[in-house]
């Protein structure tokens, strides 16, 4: 039992190490073969991520006018505002779609709500242009001049990705009107056979630009590469569609927070967390004692693991998750109060400490498992909702929870059960006392009442 | 301590807390509601110096928003209530906010830091079905786990409607106390305030499971063959870690009060009220309600007609 206990301790210390230098460490990158895992942000303490209520930003949330928008459209209208949020130079935009009519755009340290609001909200210019090489021996045509020919994205009717017919090469079909098929005609009869190519550019950014094997007359033509993947010419369809029709879109949530309140607020609800833990700790100490004591350690285990997995996910941390994580400093201990108390119980009843605290685990885990299954549940529910309308402050508060509770059953069974046992194996079991709750009204009436119930059934 | 024998005094004890509450939430307005649950914009402002609240009140009345509300923040910042403000238009004309925000800075001085959040109206409706959908959603699921977690007792079922209904008596509470608190202290209800409910839906089950588990290890064992005496018991031996962890847990959430909640004020005070609530349900509202069912059985006239035997 004691071995056991040991290699568990040396376990735990293992454990708790990795886990303090994997924070401490603000930012790694770790190469195993293959696989590559880098970590950590520059923003956050100890390199966690952090939201924008935490360092400022703006959260934007974009639904389409066409209730009936198809997906492709929406990854058009994605695609847009990542170039734009691109252009605007923000270091880390989160831009992802929300259901199917619905984009949710993160841009971090960007203030100017209405100036990223002026951006997004451009329609998109896609151009069709001339490009003559000015060596015509140079394959890669390195210096060129683009000339416009009025081939814009209204004459498009349709791209789509595809396979070659015969090679099963993917492509990129275009279809274009009556205007665009003449323009279209003549310019690729100007330059079949010759170095110079088409070039499409989309907000004066260039996507592809094929040469022409011949003169493309009938208004269909398709775009093929030696390096087109199938996930490259989806792009390329989704970008060109995105161009030619833009995708009606407006506004229905947005939030700015100002970066030094973020600060602020971030420094509060550090301090807070050390005011609860210190509280917590010296309420768990004074009352159950050596039991206390063990639990507090576990508690701060439970502190550096939670940390480490929000960093390792990596979760982003937002002000509601940081008070979820807080709210779950003050859960977490409550294993450690229902196994401290069963103890207790099995030690009026006579039983020796190692039996005791033994009994005490083995009776309150059901207890703790249902219950904390219980709160999982509604961190998933909650999970939904927050995700439903792209409430970060929600999701953010439902994740740390859940990963809170669930870590805390860890620590619970595993690191204060272990320490405990530990104790208990030393000359310091001598004191079984100081292994119980300071004596308290609510309590001894508890276990009197038992005695009588015990009474009774003899 | 005899809980079981005190359950109607208890439960009268509940009925007009519930019914103080419910008539709060029947007299307008109901609750100060958050744009998330109504739309509109609300504009965070702080000065460089003092701002005086009646002064801005009336001059964004007179820059047309005579339906914004505006409350003092501190002695530099305000809040500004409106209805959603007008984006930039495509042609690059200015936004709402830009406008408002340079005639205060005119009229007012130097704005330090401005913050804007806004919620379409369309959003909003949709938002408070999803917050209904989601306490319905969890409370259907913890039943389900709660009935399978206990499912070698007898009437397992029982056991998960009782967790849920106290789940609910709190919940209801919680919603009376905070509709008072909107009168009184302007504490308003948003999308962290349904964090908060969700958080104490599964806190008061969390709570009323430790009980059950108490009341199932005490069956098995037979400590006596009287169910009420059982019941007792069971919340005898958990009363003290119940009141334990609960203070615990109100201990760090007052920590994050002290240190003043900013956004997430509503979903700390539903929390403080919402655990306070869930412990004393756990006690006096779930198990008791197991007795309750178990001596009535499911007929609410059995009794009668017992009593005509």
């Amino acid at each position: 039992m004691f071995k056991k206990d040991l290699r568990r301790l040396v376990f735990i210390i293992v454990l708790v190490s990795v886990a303090v230098l994997a924070l401490a460490v603000e930012t790694f990158d770790v190469g195993i073969g293959s696989v590559n895992f880098a970590r950590g942000d520059d923003d956050g303490p100890l390199g966690l991520e952090l939201g924008l209520d935490l360092q400022g930003g703006v959260q934007l949330i974009y639904e389409a006018e066409d209730e009936n928008v198809t997906k492709s459209q929406m990854e058009g209208v994605k695609d847009k505002i990542e170039r734009r949020t691109n252009a605007f130079g923000v270091t880390e935009p989160s831009i992802q779609l929300l259901g199917s009519n619905r984009i949710l755009i993160q841009l971090p340290g960007v203030e100017d709500v209405e100036e990223a609001k002026r951006l997004i909200g451009q329609t998109a210019q896609l151009e069709f242009k001339e490009r003559i090489c000015e060596d015509q021996g140079d394959p890669q045509c390195t210096n060129y001049q683009d000339q416009d020919i009025g081939l814009t994205g209204e004459l498009l009717t349709r791209a789509y990705a595809s396979t070659h017919h015969a090679t099963g090469a993917p492509i990129v079909n275009l279809e274009f009107n009556g205007e665009g098929a003449r323009i279209f005609g003549e310019t690729t009869n100007r330059i079949a056979g010759t170095n110079n190519r088409t070039a499409i550019f989309l907000d004066d950014e260039e996507i592809v630009a094929p040469v022409a094997n011949q003169a493309i007359l009938g208004g269909q033509a398709f775009i093929q590469g030696p390096d087109f993947t199938f996930d490259r010419v989806r792009t390329i369809s989704i970008q060109l569609e995105g161009g030619r029709l833009d995708t009606p879109i407006v506004v229905i949530q947005e939030q700015n927070v100002d970066a030094t309140l973020g600060e602020d607020a971030l420094d509060k609800s550090l301090v807070a967390g050390l005011i609860g833990f210190g509280l917590v700790a010296m309420f768990m100490i004074l009352y159950y004692r050596i039991p206390g004591i063990t639990a507090v350690i576990s508690l701060a285990i439970y502190i550096v693991l939670v940390l480490l997995i929000v960093k390792l996910v990596p979760v982003t941390l937002t002000l509601a998750g940081i008070a979820g994580f807080i709210l779950s400093i003050g859960v977490a201990v409550d294993a450690n109060i229902l196994i401290s108390e069963r103890a207790k119980e099995e030690l009026r009843t006579g039983r020796a400490l190692l039996g005791a605290i033994e009994t005490g685990y083995t009776r309150a885990w059901p207890a703790i498992l249902n219950s904390n299954v219980a709160t999982m549940i509604t961190c998933v529910i909650l999970f939904w909702f927050g995700s439903r309308f792209g409430a970060s402050a929600v999701t953010g508060f439902s994740i740390t929870l859940f990963i809170g509770v669930a870590t805390s059953m860890f620590t619970a069974v595993v690191v204060s059960h272990t320490l405990l046992r530990l104790v208990a194996s030393t000359p310091l079991s001598r004191f079984t006392g100081m292994f119980t709750p300071v004596p308290g009204q609510v309590i001894t009436a508890g276990a009197g009442r038992r005695t009588q119930a015990q009474r009774e059934r003899n | 301590m005899d809980f079981v024998s005190k359950r109607k005094w208890f439960f009268i004890f509940s009925a007009i807390v519930i019914l103080v509450g419910i008539v709060s939430m029947s007299i307008a307005p109901r609750f100060k509601v958050g744009i998330e649950f109504e739309g509109g914009s609300a504009l965070s402002l702080n000065f460089a110096q003092e701002v005086d609240e009646d002064r801005l009140r009336s001059f964004m009345s007179d820059l047309g928003h005579g339906q914004a509300v505006v409350q003092q923040v501190g002695d530099t910042g305000v809040l500004i209530r409106t209805t959603t403000l007008e984006g930039p238009d495509n042609d690059g004309g200015e936004s709402e906010r830009d406008a408002i925000e340079e005639r205060l800075t005119e009229e007012f001085g130097t704005i330090e830091t401005s913050e804007l959040s806004a919620v379409s109206e369309a959003v909003a409706k949709e938002t408070i079905r999803n917050a209904g959908i989601a306490v319905g959603v969890a409370s259907l699921f913890i039943m389900i786990y709660i009935s399978f977690a206990f499912r070698l007792m007898a009437n397992s079922m029982r056991l998960g409607v009782a967790a849920i209904v106290a789940a609910l008596h709190d919940v209801v509470i919680t919603l009376g106390i905070f509709s008072i608190l909107g009168k009184v202290i302007d504490l308003e209800v948003n999308a962290m305030f349904i964090t908060g409910i969700l958080t104490v839906v599964g806190y008061s089950v969390h709570d009323t499971i430790v009980v059950f588990d108490r009341i199932r290890e005490n069956t098995g064992r037979r400590v006596s063959r009287d169910m009420s005496t059982t019941i007792n018991t069971s919340i005898m031996e958990t009363v003290g870690r119940s009141l334990t962890t609960s203070l615990t847990t109100l201990t760090v959430i007052v920590a994050l009060l002290l240190m003043g909640g900013g956004t997430i004020e509503s979903l700390l005070y539903t929390l403080l009220i919402g655990v306070i609530v869930g412990t004393y349900s756990s006690i006096a509202i779930a198990s008791q309600l197991l007795l309750v069912w178990e001596e009535r059985g499911m007929n609410p006239f059995r009794r009668h007609e017992e009593a005509e035997a």
